[in-house]
């Protein structure tokens, strides 16, 4: 690390995370100006010119990538069109222990004077929960699913390498030529498309200035600069911010710069879930990289230098602040910018070089929250490449994750993406699929599997509250057998799932129609071909998500039903139904059983991992393929974020044997302890589901530290990784840690502030997370060395 | 070898109804320190010996079927009502197996719900055990793994043994037996004909001081060896490093010597003692041994590891090099 990047990395750690009401302020007043008077694509690029061109920017010290999205690094806007914050959730955010955002008394008296009056009633969020039937709003509430855009914008944005190619004017030329090009008796639609293309030139237009502005002030600086050094370095900036993102740049320093704008001007323009990323970025840098060395302009360490100064900007966007529910459902400030390293090629050829190398050696070094790698390995990937991220891996931090470049792309062309697009996907967030700068991928929000296996169990009605929420599906006593709760588990499954996907119709329609988002339009393909926004239907694919929750939970508690009381005997299934009412009390014995002589998933054993598939059909037979509103279609993916908790929070025991409250199983992951025949068996069970077939499925698995000690056994975690991947395994991602270290944490958090964990796909640290989620990840099986 | 020691046991003959079946304490999938790659390891019940550091109790013959850890039980009497001879008994808050009506079936801690009762061994059908052994053939395969044979001494279980590498070696499984060598010369060249690598443990060269720690003459296991290594057998010798035990000086060099005169010269692994296995013991109802001993120090490893080296050996310390 040089002086410059340990000084940029400090500040970023120690800069306090705050909240800007600049960006709200700026909103308001522009929307005032502007509603009514346009289109609503049309007002919403001028939304985004207005404050492009007014928002405070920032040159910070030794900085040689510029730009923030708020008035300083750490600084985080709002966005009141989408959800508008209340003063009590600005006072709550200050205040609360943990991830908490900094925000002034006497802006909280503005926000509550300026913002929030004008916004009342007109924000998605409000617009969203209009539309909400009771039976769905009764469900959300119970639990049963949770709803991403109630919050925030679809995002999940990774981009393919197009704008290191083409400059924003080339774009704009490209709008004109297309404006140009319609014809209001050809096309009946013209219109609308016209007024969407218009946006995105203003858009366009406005990004452009926004980096002049900076190009500006860099020279500025320059000129007032004492330092001969640094004033050769502010003339650079202001060369290279004037050059992009408006031409396509020319060498590695204006790469990065170019897709920072792009970055900040996505993420200033809507709050889009799960950020932006730049996708395959070792890919699309490596032939400024080589060329740079070629021409004698660049080296590895002016490269690797740019490089951390890239990575601590995007440490310094925490993610904008939830309200309500889904701050336990993802309390992070983790905004999930997520790097795909490796991979393959859109010809098919490996693309691992040095610049991945450099980029696991930054990430390595400069252990941020954010962004996180992912080392995506193909047949094609050369062992020393998996091996270094290995070394990174066995150092603890949960980073990088693995993921199965050639399975990723059977998921795509599964999915109906071309072959070269679905070697230039990847994944983004945590583990999600997508098709790199070509898809809108909305994920929708979690599914509370076993919450449905509960109303199976109960007649449709919420254990916890007595509530009925689902279909009458049969009383426990009416059930002959396991196929009969089956049944009813797959009654009341196709009622959720229909019931959320009903709403999301409504919400991908009030989204479209409410918050189209001209700028991010420009980025994806083929949007201004379609003159569609990414919101509706004009990105190349546009699908839509059901992240499946707590699979893992729900199989064992099948497979204890099934094993106790239909095989068995042991006890009635009215009477495991009380038991459960009353979270066990009494019955101890009873619950121990089903937790201890169950065949569990995780473990190698057909007749849990049987039954997982099973489960695995059913909801794939629920989800997988149904239309959506932008002529895509529905997929789902077991991932779970850190919404297990929430999920098992809303949920009464279960009859794994889990207790009323506890967390449900992470992501595809068994559960928490359930797992004892070691990771083999793990990869095994999981490996007998088709994943193909899904959108992303996350593993998490435990070692502690002395498994990892040796380069031998490093050599054996590549060799699992790439036997679960010949098993057409998705992804594992590892925490390297032991109990008591985490115990000591949890004693002596002050010292522990740099304990970096791997939470759901992504990591944080310990101190900074949920109690419920630092007792989750405990509870995970460690495994031993042999 | 004197009329004291117990006898090294003996190949039976073919058709031996042991050869069906083992009695097994662990099978331990992703076992990465037993041989190369990733590898299940099975524990064989029996060992011939009693080394004092033993880092596998549960090997031993002499314990109960069955352990009981009272902090799990919940006092539900499942085990009780689930013994088949009324040997399960419970009294004064506690589980106890009477051994003289036990006929270690195991039922009862099968009966256990909370995982309080845990067996000691498990009889284990060929058949069923080569299912298992297969199950991680692609990590085998990938890792350039296989299945490594422990205990207790493996060799303790003869005919089980060479069913088990045969039946591994028709599958194209890479077969490790990690062994003490004390046992019948004609069993290991059988063993030897069907295993792909041995482990072979070196307790020391002293004969007084090999008897003390492990009750057994070593002459045997240092013939053995040599055959074994006259006889061409892949070889990695494991030397347990025990502090005040078999980590002398002399006794380090004279097992380098040994070594360097063995017809092929085979690499050594250390094995520094350490102390994981004291909660095994007392779980077992058994006092740990050596409670005195604690693991020896980074540079007494590195200073063995030199002084075996300047015999011309390639030396590996466990969990480091390894």
């Amino acid at each position: 690390m040089t002086p410059r990047i340990e000084r940029l990395r400090e500040r970023s750690l120690q800069t306090p995370v705050t909240l800007s009401i600049e960006r709200a302020l700026l909103v308001t007043a522009s929307a005032k100006r502007h509603l009514g008077r346009h289109s609503v694509p049309v007002m919403r690029a001028l939304i985004l010119r207005d404050l492009l061109t007014a928002q405070s920017i920032h040159l910070g010290q030794d900085e040689l990538i510029v730009g923030e999205r708020g008035p300083a690094p750490r600084s985080v806007p709002t966005f009141p069109e989408w959800t508008c914050h209340s003063a009590e959730d600005l006072r709550r955010l200050a205040t609360r222990p943990r991830i908490a955002y900094r925000i002034e008394a006497e802006d909280i008296a503005r926000y509550e004077a300026e913002v929030i009056p004008f916004w009342q009633g007109r924000t998605v969020r409000e617009r969203i929960f209009q539309e909400a039937s009771p039976e769905w709003r009764a469900a959300y509430e119970a639990g049963l699913f949770t709803e991403f855009m109630e919050q925030r914008a679809p995002g999940h944005t990774a981009l393919d390498g197009t704008i290191y190619r083409r400059g924003l004017l080339e774009r704009r030329a490209e709008i004109a030529a297309r404006l140009a090009a319609l014809d209001d008796l050809a096309d009946p639609h013209a219109f609308e498309r016209a007024e969407q293309l218009r946006a995105m030139d203003i858009a366009c237009e406005a990004v452009i200035a926004y980096a002049g502005r900076h190009a500006a002030l860099a020279a500025e600086a320059a000129a007032a600069e004492p330092d001969p050094a640094r004033k050769a370095e502010l003339s650079r900036i202001a060369a290279v911010c004037r050059r992009v993102p408006a031409h396509a740049p020319r060498d590695f320093w204006e790469a990065l710069q170019a897709y920072w704008f792009v970055h900040l001007a996505v993420i200033t323009e809507l709050n889009g879930w799960d950020a932006m990323s730049p996708g395959h970025l070792d890919q699309h840098l490596r032939p400024f990289y080589e060329q740079g060395l070629r021409e004698g302009t660049l080296t590895r360490e002016k490269a690797k230098e740019l490089l951390s100064c890239f990575w601590i900007k995007v440490n310094n966007h925490p993610a904008p602040p939830k309200v309500g529910v889904t701050a336990s459902e993802s309390g992070t400030y983790n905004d999930f910018t997520q790097i795909n390293l490796a991979g393959l090629t859109p010809e098919g050829e490996s693309g691992a070089s040095e610049v991945t190398t450099l980029l696991l050696e930054v990430a390595e070094e400069l252990r941020l929250l954010q962004p996180q790698p992912s080392l995506h390995v193909s047949a094609r990937t050369p062992e020393s490449v998996l091996l270094e991220a290995c070394r990174v891996i066995r150092k603890g931090f949960g980073y990088p994750s693995v993921f199965n470049a050639d399975l990723v792309v059977q998921e795509l062309l599964a999915a109906g993406k071309t072959l070269a697009d679905a070697r230039e996907g990847g994944t983004s967030g945590c583990i999600e699929t997508g098709a790199f700068g070509k898809e809108a991928y909305f994920l929708t929000g979690y599914l509370n599997v076993p919450k449905i296996l509960e109303l199976a169990l109960n007649d449709g009605c919420d254990l916890r509250t007595g509530r009925p929420l689902g279909p009458r599906s049969g009383k426990p006593e009416t059930f002959s057998g396991f196929e009969a709760l089956y049944a009813a588990f797959e009654t009341q499954l196709r009622w959720a799932v229909e019931l959320k996907v009903r709403m999301s119709h409504r919400i991908e329609r009030i989204v479209a129609r409410m918050c189209p988002a001209p700028f991010l339009s420009v980025l994806i393909h083929d949007c201004i071909a379609r003159g569609r926004d990414y919101t509706d239907g004009g990105p190349r694919y546009n699908t839509s998500f059901i992240a499946c929750v707590g699979i893992g939970t729900a199989v064992d508690s099948l497979s204890a039903v099934r094993t106790h009381v239909f095989e068995q005997g042991a006890t009635s299934l009215p009477r495991l139904v009380a038991a459960l009412a009353g979270d066990f009390a009494g019955e101890e014995p009873l619950r121990l059983r089903l937790r201890n002589r169950t065949p569990r998933y995780g473990n190698d054993d057909e007749r849990a991992d049987r039954l997982l598939q099973r489960v695995y059909g059913s909801l794939l037979q629920a989800i997988d393929g149904r239309p959506n509103t932008r002529g895509g279609r529905w997929h789902l993916n077991l991932l779970s974020t850190t919404c297990h908790v929430y999920f098992g929070r809303m949920l009464a025991a279960s009859a794994d044997g889990r207790h009323a409250g506890e967390p449900v199983s992470d992501g595809a992951s068994p559960v928490q302890g359930a797992d004892r025949s070691g990771p083999t068996a793990v990869l095994r069970s999981l490996s007998r589901i088709d994943q193909a077939r899904a959108g992303g499925t996350l593993l998490n698995l435990r070692f502690l530290p002395e498994v990892l000690q040796g380069e031998a056994d490093l050599a054996k975690l590549a060799r699992l990784i790439r036997t679960y991947f010949r098993l057409n395994g998705h992804h594992v991602q590892f925490n390297i840690v032991d109990d008591e270290t985490l115990r000591r944490a949890q004693r002596r958090p002050e010292e522990h502030r740099d304990l970096l964990v791997r939470v759901a796909g992504y990591s944080d640290f310990f101190v900074d997370l949920d109690p419920g989620i630092q007792e989750e990840i405990l509870r995970r099986t460690a495994h031993a060395a042999g | 070898m004197t009329a004291f020691d117990p006898a090294p046991p003996t190949v039976r003959a073919a058709g031996d109804p042991s050869a069906a079946e083992g009695m097994v304490f662990h099978i331990m999938r992703f076992a990465t320190h037993d041989g190369p790659g990733i590898r299940t390891t099975v524990f064989l019940k029996g060992c011939p010996l009693a080394c004092l550091w033993c880092h596998n109790p549960e090997h031993r013959r002499d314990l109960p079927a069955v352990v009981w850890d009272g902090r799990r039980c919940v006092g539900c009497g499942a085990c009780v009502a689930s013994c088949p001879t009324g040997a399960c008994i419970a009294a004064a808050g506690k589980i106890r197996l009477d051994p003289s009506r036990c006929r270690r079936c195991g039922r009862c801690a099968d009966a256990c719900p909370a995982e309080a009762l845990e067996r000691t061994e498990r009889a284990v059908r060929l058949e069923t055990l080569l299912e298992t052994l297969e199950r991680d053939l692609p990590f085998y395969e990938e890792s350039g793994g296989g299945v490594t044979f422990s205990g207790g001494e493996p060799l303790a279980q003869p005919a089980f043994l060479l069913a088990a590498l045969e039946g591994l070696g028709r599958r194209g499984i890479h077969r490790a037996v990690d062994t003490s060598g004390y046992a019948d010369p004609g069993l290991l060249a059988a063993a030897a004909r069907r295993t792909d690598l041995f482990l072979y443990d070196l307790k020391g060269i002293d004969p007084v001081k090999h008897r003390r720690a492990t009750g057994v003459d070593n002459g045997l296991i240092l013939e053995n060896l040599a055959r074994l290594s006259a006889a061409g057998a892949e070889l990695v010798v494991r030397m347990p490093l025990v502090p005040g035990i078999n980590d002398g000086h002399e006794d380090l060099a004279a097992a380098g010597a040994f070594l360097a005169r063995l017809p092929r010269r085979p690499p050594v692994d250390l094995l520094p003692y350490h102390r994981a296995a004291a909660g095994k013991y007392r779980r077992l109802g058994l006092e740990p041994p050596l409670s005195g001993t604690s693991p020896p120090a980074a540079e007494a490893l590195e200073e063995a590891a030199r002084l075996l080296s300047s015999f011309g050996l390639t030396v590996r310390i466990q969990g480091e090099a390894s």
